[in-house]
Parts: structure tokens; sequence; C-alpha cells
């Protein structure tokens, strides 16, 4: 059963791991979905089309890959990281990464190739052309940061098989949902769901109203 | 008067195939070039390497007696401005838009509000300054595109068909605007278009570019009694006729 204060600690835990997924994949799927929209070499297309294969990563296997990979006698087992929360982060942004790169990718792909040669033209730096394709691409950049924040504080299989489902240490929303169920907790695995739609609406409807916000600016 | 650009036996190369070559063709400072020619012929291809946008395959260009090759793309891109044949305007305000050049360049936002009302103003654009750029004409966009690009006073003007897809009043009043401005700050400019009477009006030489290769340049009279060859007297034709 699980307890008011449990009930904190999961969601806590829920948003500061998918949190941390959803911004260490946008380090990293800024960047390269911007290369990859911008670069102009013969691997592009079928690294593209990696990147958008991964958009649809099913996160059991990707649980699965990074269980073995941390494992104690896997290669990256001396890191003592299987079933603890920064297992879940790898795993989760894993899922998101491609999630973000290549909404990036073709977000940026979708604005006037020549806008590139417009902002070069009128003096700007290389850093200076790219943030400005940003802020020209913001609206679908957001969608993509909604996407990625969507594919992880949804998924139950990469959390279950690298976090284990521990109480108090990495049991998240969606790997108690699972847990009551299996103990015919109807109602709690109800009111868990419940409450993992409401954080989710309202980290969504904060995200779209910034979005909204600058499509008015 | 001393040339700004000198370009010697030059060769640009596009998908493979030869785009332009021009064996030589020199652009004094203060004076405006045009460059006529028809659809696909390498006179946007021209601007794309004098700004430094593209490669060429070979030849040589110097721009104020240095050679391009020696040049950091970023400090020369600084002395120039293109302005497209679509205004390609960014998804902000009027002002913004125009003060983007002088935002590139470090300008603080009081220098650069100067220089853009005062460009604004020239242009007939002022009352326009807060509006959105998707709230435009293609007119008042075209001026738009011309500010941005006058407000950085540039050394070298690239301008690529700027009056395109406009209905002729408009056309006529963007012209004498621009001719005028041209003529004032005695700015170096290149100007490529298809129409010969605007080419003649803005210009004092007019370089006819056909199918890829420099085939003459000269000042209008010139070039329009005395083509160099068929190919130039058949461009011609219309406007002879």
């Amino acid at each position: 059963m699980v307890f008011n204060s449990d009930i904190w600690q999961i969601t806590l835990l829920s948003l500061q791991v998918s949190s941390s997924a959803t911004a260490i994949s946008l380090l990293i799927g800024l960047p390269v979905g911007t290369w990859l929209a911008l670069g102009n070499f013969r691997a592009r297309s079928f690294i593209l089309s990696i990147i958008n294969t991964g958009m649809a990563l099913p996160p059991v296997v990707v649980g699965l890959v990074v269980a073995m990979m941390l494992w104690r006698s896997g290669p990256l087992g001396d890191f003592n990281l299987i079933y603890t929360p920064a297992a879940i982060v790898i795993a989760q942004t894993i899922i998101a990464a491609p999630v973000v790169t290549g909404l990036t990718a073709a977000a940026l792909q979708a604005l006037d190739p020549r806008l590139r040669q417009q902002l070069l033209g009128l003096g700007a730096s290389n850093l200076q052309m790219i943030w400005m394709l940003w802020r020209e691409a913001r609206l679908p950049l957001l969608a993509a940061l909604m996407a990625g924040f969507g594919s992880v504080i949804s998924e139950v299989g990469a959390s279950m098989m690298v976090g284990g489902n521990i109480q108090g240490q990495t049991r998240v929303l969606t790997t108690a949902i699972v847990l009551e169920t299996d103990k015919g907790e109807f109602n709690v695995a109800l009111g868990l769901s419940a409450l993992l739609l409401v954080i989710t609406y309202l980290i969504t409807l904060a995200l779209t109203w910034i979005q909204q916000r600058s499509a008015k600016r | 008067m001393t040339a700004m650009i000198e370009i010697r036996d030059l060769v640009v190369q596009r998908g493979g195939l030869e785009a332009l070559q021009i064996n030589a063709l020199d652009i004094p400072r203060g004076e405006t070039l045009a460059v006529v020619g028809p659809n696909g012929a390498g006179k946007s291809t021209l601007l794309l390497v004098l700004a430094k946008l593209i490669r060429p395959a070979c030849g040589q260009i110097h721009f104020n007696g240095r050679p391009f090759s020696k040049l950091n793309e970023l400090e020369y891109r600084r002395k120039i401005s293109f302005v497209f044949q679509d205004p390609l305007l960014l998804d902000m305000s009027v002002e913004e838009n125009i003060a983007l050049g002088l935002k590139f360049r470090g300008l603080t936002k009081d220098d650069a509000r100067v220089r853009v009302n005062q460009w604004m103003k020239q242009l007939g654009i002022e009352s326009l300054a807060k509006r959105r750029a998707g709230q435009i004409s293609g007119g008042e966009a075209r001026r738009i595109s011309l500010a941005r690009a006058f407000v950085l006073e540039p050394e070298l003007l690239l301008l690529d068909e700027p009056f395109s897809a406009l209905d002729p009043p408009t056309r006529a009043n963007l012209l004498n605007d621009l001719s005028a401005l041209l003529a004032r700050d005695h700015r170096t400019a290149i100007f490529v278009t298809h129409n010969l009477n605007e080419a003649a009006k803005l210009s004092q030489q007019i370089a006819i570019i056909i199918k890829g290769k420099l085939m003459q340049v000269g000042p209008a009279q010139q070039i329009k009694t005395k083509p160099i060859n068929e190919d130039a007297a058949a461009f011609f034709k219309e406007w002879i006729d």
C-alpha cells in the first residue's frame, strides 16, 4: 500500500528523474539536431534515419540494454549505478534524446534554407546564425521539448528494469502504478494514474503557454 | 578610379557543373554595376561568391587590393551587405529586423535605435516600426529589406533582384528611392536584375552574363548600340526595339 508521504516522494522522484533526462536530452539533441539539419555531408540521411528510428525505441528494450551495461558484471558495473535514480536518468535520456534530436532537425529543416545565407550576408557569425535559426524555429523546438518530456514521464519499462522499483529509492509514479495493479489495489493505481496525468498536463500546459506567448510576440 | 573589386579568371562550379566564368571584371569604388542576363545565367551566383557564401573553383578576386582568399570571412562579411530576391524577414518587429545586422556587429541598443530610426525615415517606413514582419505587404517588406542593408552602411552592397514580384508603381517608387540613395552616398553596389531599363537607371556600368559567361561590360548606351555578339544582341533585342 502506498501512503501519503510515499506519494510525495514518488512524485518528486518522477519529476526529478524525467526533468533531468529531458534537460540532458535537450543538451544533446539541440546541437546534434542542428548539425544534422545544417550540415552537408554524405552520411546525413543515414544518420537521420537512425535518429528517426530511435524516436520509436521501445523503453523496455532500452531498459534491458542499459541494465546489461550497468549490471555488476557489465562493462559499466564498476560505477554501481544499477537500481539507482541515475540509472533511470540514463535510460530515459536514451529514450528522449532521439525524440528531441529528430524533431530539432525537422524544425530547422522546415525553415527557408536561404535564411541561413541571409543571416550570414548580414554579418552573423556561425553561432549568431544558429541562435537566430533556433529563435525562428522556437515553436517547433518547444514542441520537441514537450515530446521529449512526454516520452519519459510516461514510460515504465526502462524505469522498472534499471531502477528496480525499490521503495523510497527508485520507485517512480509509473512503476508504482504497475506495482499497485499487480497487488489488486486498483483504487490506488487509479489515483496514482490521475496524479501522473495531472502533473503531465500541468507541465505541458506551462510549456504550451510559453510556446503560444512567443508565437504572439 | 580604383577598383574595389577585381575579378580575374574566375570559374564557379555548382553541382559539378560550371555555373559562372568571368575572365576579367572590375567594379570601381563608388559605382553601381548592374548585372543582367536571362534566368539561370549565373548572376546570383556572382553575388553569392562576392558574399563569400560559396567558394569559386579557381580564379582570383581582390577586395580593396587584398586577395579574397586572405580575408577573414566574418570580417569581410561585416563590410558588405546582401539584399536577397525575397526579403526573408525574421519573425520579429520591423525595427528589430532592421537592427539585426547592427546587433550582430555588437552595437548598443541605443546606437542601433538611432541608425534604425534614421533609415526607416529615409525609406518611409517609420510608421511600421512596431509591426510584426508577418503583418506587412510585399512592397513594405522590400523597403525593410533595403533599410536592413543600408543601415549597416556597407562598403559594398549586393542587391539580388530586390524588386522582383512587385507591382509596377511600387517598383518604380522603390527604384527612385534606391537610385537617389546610391547616388547620394556614392556607395559601391552590384545590382542583379532582369529589367534593362532599371539597370540603365541605377548603374554606371552594365555587365551581361549569358549561359554562365560574362559577355560584355560597359555603359548602357555602349552595350545597347554595340552588343559584342549574337547572344548579347538577342538578349538586348527587345530593349533596342
